[in-house]
């Protein structure tokens, strides 16, 4: 166990400096200009070449990124160039409010997901079935601002259940995260019912019916942590795929998370913000499939780390 | 109904139908029995028989929603207090019923366990669910019921899960959770078909044993008749979802009225006798062997630490040495993971080895890739599954023809005529090249792959298991075919097996294998009447007879498991030196 930890941090650290030269290197061939943007319009070439020249944006590539890459192993990554703050606070501030999304989404997916697909297969083959799965079809394909807006007038400007947006109560937190978690749900749902379709074929659940055990127990206890195995694995990858989305849901709600923090930094080429949200996303996800990899063995006693 | 008092099941005019593609069809057709109390009835058949939709039509368990009782009564007896119809039972009834008053325990115990379960749990909670024991007393019934099994240290082997268990030891685990209610009937499907030949032997004492204990009444299901004739009070014998013939065991086997049994009776390959068994041929002094194995070691290497570093090693195959002559079957015997297969692997180039493998006189080792895929040409192969090994996409006559293509041999149509000669020569239509894998019987099938492996004219044929999956009957006749063609084109077999009698029926030669090293060689009649080595002894006398005068009154009881060949790096296995006790009969001594 020790040593399968130690190998995976290796392995994660590596990903990360990886993470970290690809963006550098992407950002430095975008044809944007960051000291344009700091300097406006009016600016003279004498004053560009100033800030230039103050940014170490002359400098070439590789002593860009080794000067990058020294102050970030010792934690510090940078400032931002059009807020003038150390990008580490910025983001610091802005993390748990995403950090919550993130975890009211999951549990949205999930309860949603894992509910539809479990009725599915149970009921497979009826209107049931038929009916959840395009449901679910629909929720994987529906983009997610127009999932978003479609919440946001139904529940908050017509029912006025909820807020329109906004962070700070639980309410305020329903929408977005089911704006976020409504596109997974139909993924598992999917997943789900063929997964639990599998299982329910399996001679162990033949054993568990001739036991003569209710209904209950053989789905629950004995289908159920089989057919959602595969489904553990997929929530690591999930995180990748919500980063994506807190971009865009956190605009639509007005979330004050790293998405928003990404998206003004995008528009304004603010390079350290970008670079510090791009790490901190990967580091989310690696993290992710380690916890997912982590737990696995817990539910299946044939998964050994090593 | 004359149903004496001690009657404890009775079936009346049971019909089983499956809805299908061309509409309902029936799979159990006016089945009656009765199933008195302390007895063994054992329904047996071949495949499609019915055996099995029986047993599940009395469990209520039958595949929903295609299959569905058509018609009939199964009624269980309890005392005095007369009858009930299950046919008629509601779910939450039946429930009742299953595990308390009838247990079933199933073919496959590598999969009939839960893998994410501990056995304690699994075994625990059947017991909750049928008694107001407390969690604390469940737990002690489970351990008494691993305890009655022989399991040893059953306290600490209620926290393991199945994975961590053999597969005789699963079934163990099975009847434990099958009989810890004291059942007054138990079903077993072919309880012991997935199991070596010698923990077979222990199960099924192990249910005799229990059953004298508890006077259960057991309906045991099977296609061998050694097992029949081991276990059986009295016999059904099911074809076509019919029963053909009824009685007691020792009349079947010794007067069966039915053609149908008698064919059965008959195809049963037997040590010593059986209508397929052959003489062996003279080893006449060959100059070149078709293939020669000197010294093999096949070692897979299991990785761990932070660096993922070799720690360990299976040692599968551990400088196994012989020869197969022209025209001659050598078998090799041994029970799962003794290393047969893994030999058979590499001669095929399946997986890497050391030591040599030398093909009508040319070392593998030696060649070069493109000459190493000429001389493979001589060696081909045939599987065990051959539902499996057929890729289901590919006409049939594809499939034959694709070795052909792979060594860009003849041109189209001469590929042809020869595929259609070939199925010809296998004993099915030409006709039938244009047909795909599915719509062949599993005996058709095994023909389709025979004709592949005989496509290159090969010099030797591995046939790894190639006839345990089959029926008796089907098995019968694809052993007569192997033979014909082995009179025909002069190829050698290295014939891979665990079935004794089947060996003993068709080999020449017979090599014995015990975890990784051959511990006898010899001539079919040098191993078989006069073993030396005592595992070959254990496993010829595990073959269950059929013949129930000659029933066993007790098997030579093996409590501990087969030791493992994985081992730590460094520590090499002992090598077993073989020595000749007469007429070239190899045996190792003794460790």
């Amino acid at each position: 166990m020790i040593a399968y930890l130690g190998r995976r941090l290796i392995q994660s650290a590596l990903i990360l400096l990886g993470v970290s030269l690809i963006t550098f290197a992407l950002l430095y061939l975008l044809p944007a200009d960051p000291v344009r943007q700091i300097a406006g319009r009016s600016a003279t070439p004498q004053t560009v070449e100033n800030i230039r020249q103050q940014l170490g944006l002359d400098q070439p590539f590789i002593v860009q990124y080794w000067h990058y890459l020294t102050k970030l192993l010792s934690g510090d990554l940078g400032r931002s160039y059009i807020q003038r703050s150390e990008v580490t606070e910025l983001i610091v501030s802005r993390l748990p409010a995403s950090l919550l999304l993130m975890l009211g989404a999951i549990l949205c997916e999930l309860l949603i997901g894992l509910t539809m697909g479990l009725v599915a297969a149970v009921k497979r083959g009826t209107a049931t079935d038929q009916t959840l799965m395009v449901a679910s079809f629909v929720g994987v394909s529906a983009p997610q601002f127009v999932v978003g807006l479609l919440l946001l007038y139904v529940f908050a400007v017509r029912l006025g259940w909820f807020p329109i947006g906004g962070y700070g109560t639980w309410r305020h937190l329903v929408l977005p995260s089911l704006t976020m978690g409504i596109l997974g749900a139909g993924w598992y749902a999917r997943m789900m019912r063929s997964s639990m379709i599998d299982v329910l074929r399996q001679d162990y659940m033949r054993t568990a019916r001739a036991k003569g055990l209710t209904r209950g127990a053989i789905l629950f206890r004995h289908a159920l942590p089989n057919a959602i195995l595969p489904v553990i694995a997929m929530i690591g990858i999930d995180i990748g795929i919500f980063m994506g989305g807190i971009v865009v849901v956190e605009s639509v709600f007005g979330w004050p998370g790293i998405g928003q923090l990404a998206w003004q930094a995008i528009q304004r080429v603010d390079i350290p913000i970008i670079m510090g949200v791009t790490l901190v996303s990967a580091f989310a996800i690696v993290l992710g499939n380690l916890l997912a990899d982590i737990v696995a063995p817990f539910i299946d006693p044939r998964i050994k780390l090593r | 109904m004359t149903s004496t008092p001690e009657t404890i099941l009775d079936i009346a005019n049971l019909s089983v139908s499956v809805r299908g593609d061309e509409g309902e069809r029936e799979v159990v057709s006016n089945l009656s029995l009765t199933l008195k109390r302390g007895e063994t009835l054992c329904i047996a058949g071949e495949s499609g028989s019915g055996k099995s939709m029986t047993s599940l039509a009395i469990m209520q368990l039958l595949p929903q929603p295609a299959a569905r009782i058509s018609s009939g009564t199964i009624r269980l007896h309890d005392g005095d207090k007369g009858a009930i119809d299950l046919t008629g039972l509601d779910e939450r009834r039946m429930r009742r019923i299953r595990g308390d008053r009838i247990a079933m325990i199933f073919q496959e115990p590598m999969t009939s366990l839960n893998p994410v379960l501990s056995i304690g749990r699994q075994l625990t909670e059947s017991i909750e669910a049928h008694t107001g024991l407390s969690h604390a007393q469940a737990r002690q019934r489970a351990v008494e019921a691993l305890k009655a099994v022989r399991i040893s240290e059953a306290e600490s082997r209620l926290n393991q899960f199945p994975h961590e268990l053999s597969g005789g030891m699963r079934q163990r685990v099975m009847i434990a959770m099958a009989l810890a209610l004291e059942p007054d009937v138990l079903i077993a499907d072919e309880p012991t078909t997935a199991l070596d030949v010698t923990v077979q032997g222990e199960v099924l004492e192990l249910l005799r044993d229990l059953q004298r204990q508890h006077g259960t009444s057991v309906i045991l299901i099977t296609h061998d008749m050694g097992v029949v004739a081991e276990m059986a009070d009295r016999v059904i014998i099911m074809r076509h979802g019919r029963m053909v013939e009824e009685g007691k065991a020792a009349d079947i086997f010794a007067r069966p009225q039915a053609d149908y049994t008698r064919e059965l009776l008959a195809a049963v390959p037997r040590i010593g006798s059986g209508a397929g068994r052959q003489h062996t041929k003279n080893a006449e002094a060959v100059s070149a062997n078709v293939a020669e194995i000197k010294d093999l070691h096949v070692r897979f290497d299991l990785h761990g630490g932070i660096f993922g570093r070799v720690t360990r090693r299976v040692h599968a195959v551990e400088g196994v040495s012989f020869s197969i002559a022209p025209n001659e079957t050598l078998a090799l015997v041994g029970e799962s993971g003794c290393g047969k297969s893994t030999t058979a692997k590499a001669l095929a180039g399946l997986v890497p080895y050391t030591g040599d493998i030398v093909v009508g006189g040319r070392n593998l080792a030696g060649l070069g890739r493109e000459e190493r895929k000429a001389v493979r040409r001589d060696v081909q192969m045939i599987f065990q599954d051959p539902f499996a090994s057929l890729d289901p996409r590919m006409r049939v006559g594809d499939l034959v023809a694709e070795p052909l293509v792979i060594h860009g041999i003849a041109s189209k149509e001469e590929r042809h005529a020869r595929v259609a000669a070939l199925f010809e020569r296998v004993g099915l239509s030409a006709a039938q090249m244009e047909l795909y894998p599915h719509e062949f019987s599993g005996g058709q099938r095994q023909r389709v792959c025979i004709a592949r492996a005989l496509a290159l004219r090969p010099k030797l044929i591995i046939a790894d298991e190639s006839v345990s999956a089959l029926d008796v009957s089907v098995q019968a006749r694809v052993l007569g075919l192997l033979k014909e063609l082995q009179r025909e084109f002069g190829v050698a077999y290295l014939f891979i097996s665990h079935d004794m009698a089947v060996v003993e029926n068709i080999s020449d030669r017979v090599a014995v294998m015990y975890l990784g090293q051959i511990v006898e060689m010899g001539t079919r009649d040098q191993v078989f009447s006069n073993p030396r080595h005592p595992y070959t002894r254990r496993l010829i006398e595990a073959v269950p007879v059929p013949d129930p005068a000659r029933r066993r009154s007790r098997f030579a009881r093996l409590d501990q498991e087969i030791p493992s060949a994985t081992r730590k790096i460094g520590e090499a296995p002992m090598k077993l030196a073989l020595s000749d006790v007469g007429g070239g009969h190899l045996v190792a001594a003794e460790a």
